[in-house]
Parts: C-alpha cells; structure tokens; sequence
C-alpha cells in the first residue's frame, strides 16, 4: 500500500467514524441512529484493519474483524431488537433541539482539535494528526448522552464515546494490545446487555423506553 | 489583432454559454417534470413545454398591481440580470471563461443572492399579505442555506489555496484525488442540500404546488403575469441550470472544454448537457419518493448541511 493511499483511505475511514457521529444527533428515528452507528462500527473496523495492513501487524488485523464484528453488527443488532419493541422510535423531544446540538456538534469538533494539539504534536503522522476526530466523537457521545431522553439513543452515545475512545487509540498508539480490546468489549457487551434488559423491563411496566419516567424510586 | 481574436474568442465563450444554460434550464425544467410523470405512471408534458410556455407569455399583456411600485417591476430584472451573468462568465462549458481571474467563488455566491433578495422585495412590494409571507419564508431559508453555502464554499477553497471558481474545477480536473478528499466529499453533501434548497426543490419547497399553505417561491411570484412571468420563469430555471452545472463542475469535472475552440465548446456544451441532465434525473427520481418536510423541520436539514461543510472545513485543515 503506497504512503498517498494509505493516507487518503485513513482520512476517508476516520472522517466517516465522525460524520456517523454527527448523523446519529441530526435523525430523530431510532432506527436510523442504530444503523448509523453499525455504520460506524464498521468504518472503525476498517481504520484498523489500514493501519494493521499498513503496519504489517496481525494483532491489528484481527482486533478489525472483532470490531467490525461486535460494533458493527452485535451491539446494533441487539439495539434494533429493542427498538422493534418500542412504538413510537422516535426521539421526540431531545433536550437540546436537533439544529441547536447540531451546531453543539460543529463547535464540540473544534474544541477537540484545540484540545488535542498536545496529542498531534506527540504522533507526528498521519494518523496521529487525524487523532483530534476521535476525540472528536468521544465529546458528541457525551453531548448525545446528556441531552437524549430514549433508552436507546442514550445507549448509542455510550457507544459513541467507546467508539472514540478506540480511535483515538488506533492512530495515536497503532492500537491496543488484543487481551485489552478483548476486555473492553466485554464491558461494553454488558453494558448493552444490562441497558437492554433494563429497557425490556421498563417496556413491559410502562409501555415506553423513556429514561425521564424513571423519577420515583418505588418497592 | 491578437487582442481582436482574444475579444472574439471571450464573446463566442460568452454567446454559447448564456444560450446553453438558458435554453438548456428551460428544458431542464421539462427533463425533471417529464421523469416525475414518467415514475408516477403519466404521460407528462413535452420535455419543451416550459419554453413554449415562456414564448407564449412573453406576447401576453402585461398585467400589473396598481399598488406596485418600481421594485415590483426590477425584481425579475435584477433576478434573470444576475443568473446570466453568472452564466455568462462561470466556468460552466469551458474552463476558462472570460473573466476567470476574478470569478470568485464568493462573489458568485453574493451576485446570486443579491437576484433572491430582490425577488424577495418584489414580493414584499406589492402589500399582498400571500406574497408577503412567501417573501419571509424565502428569507427565512435563505438565511439558513447562506452560512451552509459560505462553509462549503471555504472547505473547498481550504485545500486548493484559492476561491477562485475556474482554479478549482481545473484543479479537479489535474488531479482526480482531491475530489475523493473527505473535506470535499463533506462539501459535496452540502452543497446538495443548499441547492435543493435554493432552488426551491422537495423536500425544501415543492415546485409544482399551488396549496396556499405549503407555498415558498410559488407564492412570491402570484402578482406577476405575461412577460414578467416569463421573465421570473427564465431567471429561476437558469439558476437551477446555472447551481447544478457548476455543482457538476466542480465535483465531476470530465469533459469540461479546457479552452475557447469552437469544437472544444461544442464538445464541453455536449458534456454539461449530459452531466446536468444527470443530475437533473437523479434529483427529480428522489423528489417522487420523498415527502415535503414541515417548515419548522427545515432548520434541522439545513444546520446539518451546515455542521457537513464545517466538519469539511476542519478535515481539510487537518488533512493537508
């Protein structure tokens, strides 16, 4: 793989990691925020496996087909079972409204590219200098959290903030170990898990997966 | 007499770009009408119904409100003015126009805006609450696409170091993998979502509506009749022509005539024609499955076409 190449494929795949991130706050159907961010999974998976090819690194490799495999097709198909579930998937009222985080997003990226000067300055490659667009979707998965109201699309912006967190790592150190990677998935695997069974349960008592019904503590 | 063929060269470029985007926006109009009727299951117009219809209006009387001043009468004026200027001189056959050192692609973007905005006061002119309201909505959006439109123009010009409009469609031309970058990508989706914005297309405005509640442009151009109303039709389809040609330009540039020959400009009129009539087809095959959105969703789009040519702004700044 020639240096231009390797290059514009590592822009394209961490370009599309953020503008999924950006897409899940623009669409209010659930649905679509769950196949956004399969989308995303996906475009992390591929990040990896152009820096594993690149770098000659079977590891990396193998830790893209686990990515692609549990954040591109486990977490979002088991989110899409619990949205099936709910009648009206769709983000109604978000706290923030969708223009207004939209432009929360647009200011979020730029305040990780001035943060993460320090972190460009210490990884002088081309991967390093995409690493402030990881950073990037970590602060709109936190902005996603704080501000959504579902279950689910606050179960995505956890997601969003893992799915950062594991760019970052890619370009800035060439990836984690694969015992590491394996534990953290496993985290996140839970915490899907418990969220799902946790909104399976407040369908069934309430009729709906709204997080703000959940103000009274009861027996 | 070298000056002489320069001058001659310029007025031939000139001459057949305000014919092909002219005569080809009104049959532009027809290519997009016809493919909805086609998928619909209709028949539909002739593809060169929208110029008989403009032939036909222009030897109508002219009918005007006798509320209305002269701003009335300068609106479509001022509105065909500037979109055959633009046409006149961007690089839309040939890449290098006449003028092409200063097309700015921010000075198209204002001389453009200025044709809406006194379109806008054309409405506003005449006291007709309907036009009136139609006037607020275009400004409305207009004030949302601007900033949209502005960022993608900047996320483009980042990389090449220019805004100059023909450097950026040759530069694309030169090398291929500057059109495949993320940050013009990003701009790309924008500048779809502008366009269809500013030309009053679903799901922004449906074009071919006359329910009182939904209606933008429509509404604005209820006052006007006979040659005047050919005028305003003229100076909306070549903007269409004129967006999408150099939407085409800048993103798909094959084919486009790298200088003033005659054979060259028939080549890259072919060209545009094929590339626009495209584009044409594909928006009009989208217009049949969507749905005009609600007004007051109409932010959400546009912001997002906004945070789109931000984000490519910011990869083009970090990609370099």
């Amino acid at each position: 793989m020639s240096d231009a190449s390797f290059a514009a494929l590592l822009e394209l795949g961490a370009g599309a990691v953020l503008v999924c991130s950006v897409v899940t706050l623009w669409r209010r159907s659930l649905g679509a925020i769950v196949r956004v961010l399969s989308l995303q999974g996906a475009a992390l998976g591929a990040v990896a496996l152009v820096l594993g090819l690149h770098d000659h690194d079977g590891a990396l490799v193998g830790v893209a087909v686990l990515v692609v495999a549990e954040k591109g097709v486990a977490l979002p198909a088991m989110l899409m079972r619990l949205v099936a579930r709910d009648p009206t998937s769709r983000e109604l009222s978000p706290l923030v409204n969708v223009p207004a985080s939209l432009v929360a997003t647009g200011a979020l990226t730029l305040l990780a590219f001035t943060v993460a000067t320090p972190v460009v300055a210490l990884v002088p490659t081309v991967a390093g200098r995409l690493a402030p667009l990881g950073l990037a979707t970590m602060l709109i998965g936190l902005f996603a959290m704080a501000v959504r109201r579902k279950a689910v699309s606050q179960i995505v912006g956890l997601l969003l903030v893992d799915n950062g967190i594991a760019l970052v790592a890619f370009l800035a150190t060439g990836g984690f170990p694969l015992v590491v990677e394996l534990g953290a998935s496993l985290d996140v695997l839970l915490v899907v898990v418990v969220a799902r069974v946790l909104g399976t349960r407040m369908h069934a008592r309430f009729g709906v997966v709204d997080l703000d019904e959940l103000r009274e503590l009861h027996d | 007499m070298t000056e002489l063929a320069h001058f001659g060269g310029a007025t031939l470029v000139v001459a057949v770009q305000l014919v092909v985007v002219v005569a080809g926006g009104l049959l532009l109009l027809g290519v997009m009408r016809k493919t909805r009727s086609r998928l619909e299951g209709r028949v539909g117009p002739p593809v060169r119904q929208p110029l008989l219809d403009v032939v036909k209006l222009m030897s109508k009387q002219r009918v005007r409100p006798s509320s209305a001043s002269q701003v009335f009468v300068a609106g479509p004026v001022v509105l065909v003015a500037t979109a055959l200027f633009v046409a006149g001189t961007g690089p839309l056959v040939t890449s290098d126009p006449p003028l092409s050192k200063s097309t700015d692609f921010f000075a198209v973007v204002f001389i453009l805006l200025l044709g809406s905005v006194a379109l806008a006061l054309a409405a506003l002119d005449t006291g007709t609450p309907f036009a009136g309201m139609g006037a607020s909505r275009a400004m409305t959006i207009g004030a949302l696409t601007e900033p949209a439109l502005l960022v993608a123009v900047l996320a483009l010009s980042v990389p090449a170091h220019t805004s100059n409009l023909p450097a950026l469609v040759r530069e694309g031309l030169s090398d291929p993998q500057v059109i495949a970058s993320p940050g013009r990508i990003l701009a790309l989706c924008a500048f779809v979502v502008v366009i269809i914005a500013e030309t009053g297309r679903l799901p922004v405005d449906n074009p071919s509506t006359h329910l009182e509640l939904t209606m933008i442009h429509e509404a604005m151009v209820l006052e006007y009749s006979g040659p005047d109303l050919a005028l305003v039709t003229v100076g909306e389809s070549t903007r269409l022509a004129l967006l999408l040609g150099l939407l085409v330009n800048l993103f798909v540039p094959w084919g486009i005539a790298s200088g003033r020959g005659a054979v060259e400009l028939a080549f890259g009129s072919a060209a545009l024609a094929a590339k626009v009539g495209a584009a044409a087809i594909a928006i009009a095959t989208f217009e049949v499955f969507t749905a005009k959105l609600r007004l007051f969703r109409l932010p959400e789009l546009l912001a997002g076409a906004f945070v789109l040519g931000l984000l490519g702004v910011v990869t083009a700044l970090v990609v370099r």
